[in-house]
């Protein structure tokens, strides 16, 4: 074995990456209004690919006009064609959206990425699939409806305003659009302003699969395009609004929609907890916390953002992260090997700024790995803070980026007063080999949905949504059914 | 033995405080482990990264043959290969051959840098008595082997007879002398990643100078998820102990995308330094074959068939 190392070992992976052209990128794009893409009356504006900040597209943005038209073209084919079509027959149509979206998974995984500036990887082999994975779960209900709990006969309610976020911006039209289109509703939907494009390809699919005018009508456009769809809810026009967003905007809609009969359901921030017990398997603990923050770059309004550890184990697991993020790759977001990808834009990125630097000024200890950042480009190193108390802003506030607060406990009843100490209650994690003390958490935890020795864990068939200032609703599963269902 | 940091040096002092020591450890996650690993095999290896990969891949080759119909002639063909795979590619790290065929090895391989590997221990099953392995294992250092595989006894594991398991190690670490000790696991038997990870513990404790995975004669052999506990053992050891030890995967890796998925592994389970042929291995024979086609094709763009390496 007397031997010298081959090399001097070092593996530098080659930059690997995606083709942009598989986007099919065109220069510009018109909202989907009534069956046809026509130019829009609000203002034209471009997006941009938050990883370099140059210009992807014109979007023409929505008018006061467009959502008059698309909630009449959405009116008309809920009580003419789609409300009243049998349940197998609007499954034939969810399952053929299912399958286009399939199949043009690379090119919608690559639009994604230049929009919102997740990693490839990501947008391949998350947020496309499951996309997909919605329609088909959802098309499977379409004529089971009478079987799903609700009723003999439940009944459409008509049609619904939807708003979607910018962090998964075709996974969240999936999630609203498939449970309303299986239970007869109509749709008039408002992507994000920063990431229209998914949504306007998932509009050529819907139109290629010849759904009839007006069941789907996509709106892109800015908060004033949201506050119209709202406007129609309280005066009865639309019969439901989902929103999926921040607190305050689901506040706002709220009070607008009190006293209306419109129906709601909002899926809002969050400030999870993931608790990692003395016993826990510690590698998987350490994998689950770094995919519970750092996936999609810490936006998510599920992620794990508060750490809290058994105090016996702190510095051990600390110790495992810190060398585990120090082999996180960051940058282009285009090339297949990238961990974290680029923040979503320049007003997110500050927004993060402010509160990392909050933190370092109430007294946490700021750790981040050396790792260079594109000079171009919205980007954040992925960062923890160490000696975080309840009190900080970090350990309170949604950061809503890849920042992660560490805190500890000593005993379980001192996990779950932690845990549930704060006005959100969207998920949590817990990661301990014991069963029954699984068992007992997910009991005491007040969030919606708790994973145990894992973390950020979606599935079409499990319902998802919140506790308290999370939102309420259901999206996802049977339950994810009733909020578009009169009974 | 090797002097152990404090805090380990004691867990060795009898069965009680053995078994305390290895059912302490961390639990395993098969659900997360999986995951893991599935993750690192989706990186994208091309272009320069390819090509050193495959020439690293090519100098940590042990390559085998562990057949009942071997003979001199045989492992003469495979230390020629062995020593010079094909046009420039690096010579591989050592052969594996069965004890009785040492010598031959030792004979074709004078004056290389390829060393030689042999089984021993009543390998594969490891059902004989101590004395009779600890033969096995002085006939093939006499004979010149530079590296000996041993089997651990997993019967003796899965009874919980561990400080048994580790004794053996021991003893066979003591015949060994000069040359290094892999101390085969044998996962596939082993079964859970639970065992996996306090068998790795165990042969790390004993001084085995590399955990293997398998014997090749048993299947599941090699897995990815396997791997991946065993190189976080081989780290996390480091920790503790101060002592760097090397990791060998043998069985079923056969192609030149799985040794590259298990280099990315490498790289990011345990890090930089086990990319190194004596700190990491590949027991193959199918193997070196497909890594010369590759390399091939990455020179000259054209992928040639396999009448273009030899059969060996």
């Amino acid at each position: 074995m007397a031997k010298k190392p081959a090399k001097g070992a070092k593996f530098e992976y080659a930059p690997a990456p995606e083709s942009r052209d598989i986007a099919r990128l065109k220069p510009s794009y018109q909202p989907y209004i009534n069956g046809q893409f026509r130019d829009g009356t609000g203002e034209a504006v471009k997006t941009i690919n938050p990883a370099d900040e140059t210009p992807l597209a014109e979007v023409g943005e929505a008018g006061e006009k467009d959502v008059d038209d698309a909630v009449a073209a959405a009116r008309e084919a809920a009580d003419g064609v789609w409300g009243r079509m049998s349940g197998a027959e609007r499954g034939k149509y969810l399952f053929r959206i299912a399958r286009a979206i399939a199949e043009r998974g690379r090119e919608l995984a690559v639009i994604e990425t230049l929009d919102n500036g997740k990693p490839i990887k990501e947008s391949r082999d998350v947020d496309v699939p499951l996309a997909s994975a919605h329609f088909f779960y959802y098309a499977g209900w379409a004529d089971k409806l009478g079987y799903a709990g609700f009723g003999p006969n439940p009944q459409p309610l008509g049609v619904a305003g939807q708003v979607i976020p910018w962090n998964f911006p075709l996974l969240m039209a999936a999630w609203k659009i498939a449970p309303a289109l299986a239970t007869g509703n109509t749709v008039v939907l408002k992507p994000a302003e920063t990431t229209p494009l998914s949504a306007l390809v998932l509009a050529e699919i819907i139109a290629e699969a010849d759904l009839p005018p007006g069941v789907v009508n996509i709106l892109p456009g800015g908060p004033s395009v949201g506050q119209a769809i709202v406007d129609r809810a309280a005066s009865g026009a639309i019969d439901k609004i989902a929103f999926t967003g921040s607190t305050d905007v689901g506040k706002l809609i709220q009070r607008t929609l009190a006293g209306s009969s419109a129906r709601l359901s909002l899926e809002l921030g969050g400030k999870a907890a993931n608790i990692v017990f003395d016993d826990a398997p510690l590698d998987q603990a350490v994998e689950g916390i770094v995919n519970g923050i750092y996936f999609n770059q810490g936006q998510v309004c599920c992620a794990g953002s508060r750490l809290l550890v058994q105090e016996s184990i702190q510095d051990e697991l600390i110790q495992k992260l810190k060398r585990r993020l120090g082999t996180l790759r960051v940058g282009d977001p285009m090339d297949k090997n990238t961990d974290v990808g680029a923040i979503n834009s320049a007003g997110q990125l500050a927004k993060i700024r402010e509160l990392a630097e909050s933190g370092e000024a109430e007294g946490a200890t700021r750790w981040a790995p050396e790792c260079a950042l594109p000079t171009k480009g919205f980007f954040f190193a992925p960062t923890l803070f160490t000696g975080v108390s309840q009190a900080h802003r970090i350990a309170r506030e949604e950061i809503f980026g890849p920042v992660l607060s560490v805190l500890s406990f000593r005993t379980p009843g001192e996990a779950i007063e932690k845990a549930n100490n704060t006005p959100y209650g969207l998920s949590a994690g817990v990661w301990t080999e014991k069963g029954s003390r699984i068992l007992s958490m997910a009991n005491q935890l007040r969030a919606g949905v708790v994973w145990a020795n894992t973390f950020n864990r979606f599935d079409p068939t499990s319902p998802f949504g919140g506790y308290k200032e999370s939102g309420f609703g259901r999206e996802g599963g049977r339950h994810g059914l009733e909020a578009y269902l009169a009974h | 033995m090797t002097t152990l940091a404090s805090d380990l040096r004691d867990v060795t002092s009898s069965d009680a405080a053995l078994r305390r020591f290895l059912h302490g450890l961390p639990g395993v996650d098969q659900v997360g482990a999986e995951a893991r690993a599935a993750g690192l095999a989706t990186r994208s290896i091309k272009t320069t990264a390819k090509v050193w990969a495959i020439d690293t891949a090519i100098s940590m080759v042990d390559l085998t043959t562990l057949e009942g119909a071997d003979t001199p002639g045989k492992v003469r063909t495979l230390c020629a290969k062995a020593m010079r795979p094909g046009e420039d590619a690096p010579p591989v790290a050592a052969v594996c051959v069965y004890p009785d065929l040492v010598e031959t090895a030792v004979d074709a391989l004078r004056g290389s840098s390829v060393g030689v590997a042999s089984v021993a221990t009543a390998f594969p099953s490891g059902r004989a008595a101590l004395e009779t392995k600890l033969h096995d294992v002085r006939d093939a250092v006499a004979a010149g082997a530079t590296e000996i595989d041993m089997v651990i006894d997993r019967g003796a594991f899965l009874a919980g007879k561990y400080l048994q398991v580790l004794e053996e190690i021991v003893a066979t670490k003591q015949a060994c002398g000069e040359a290094h000790l892999k101390v085969i696991l044998e996962t596939g038997e082993l079964v859970t990643l639970d065992n996996v990870r306090r068998a790795s513990w165990l042969a790390l404790l004993a001084g085995g100078d590399f955990i293997k995975t398998s014997t090749g004669k048993v299947t599941p052999a090699s897995t990815p998820p396997v791997a991946l506990v065993m190189l976080e053992a081989a780290r996390e050891f480091v920790d503790r102990a101060g002592e760097v030890r090397g990791v060998k995967l043998a069985g079923g890796i056969r192609t030149t995308k799985d040794a590259i998925k298990y280099l990315v592994m490498v790289n990011e389970v345990a890090g930089e330094t086990w990319l190194d042929p004596h700190l990491f291995r590949f027991g193959a024979s199918a193997l070196l074959n497909d890594l010369l086609q590759q390399r091939h094709k990455l020179t000259t763009g054209a992928y040639d068939g396999s009448d273009y390496v030899t059969v060996d």
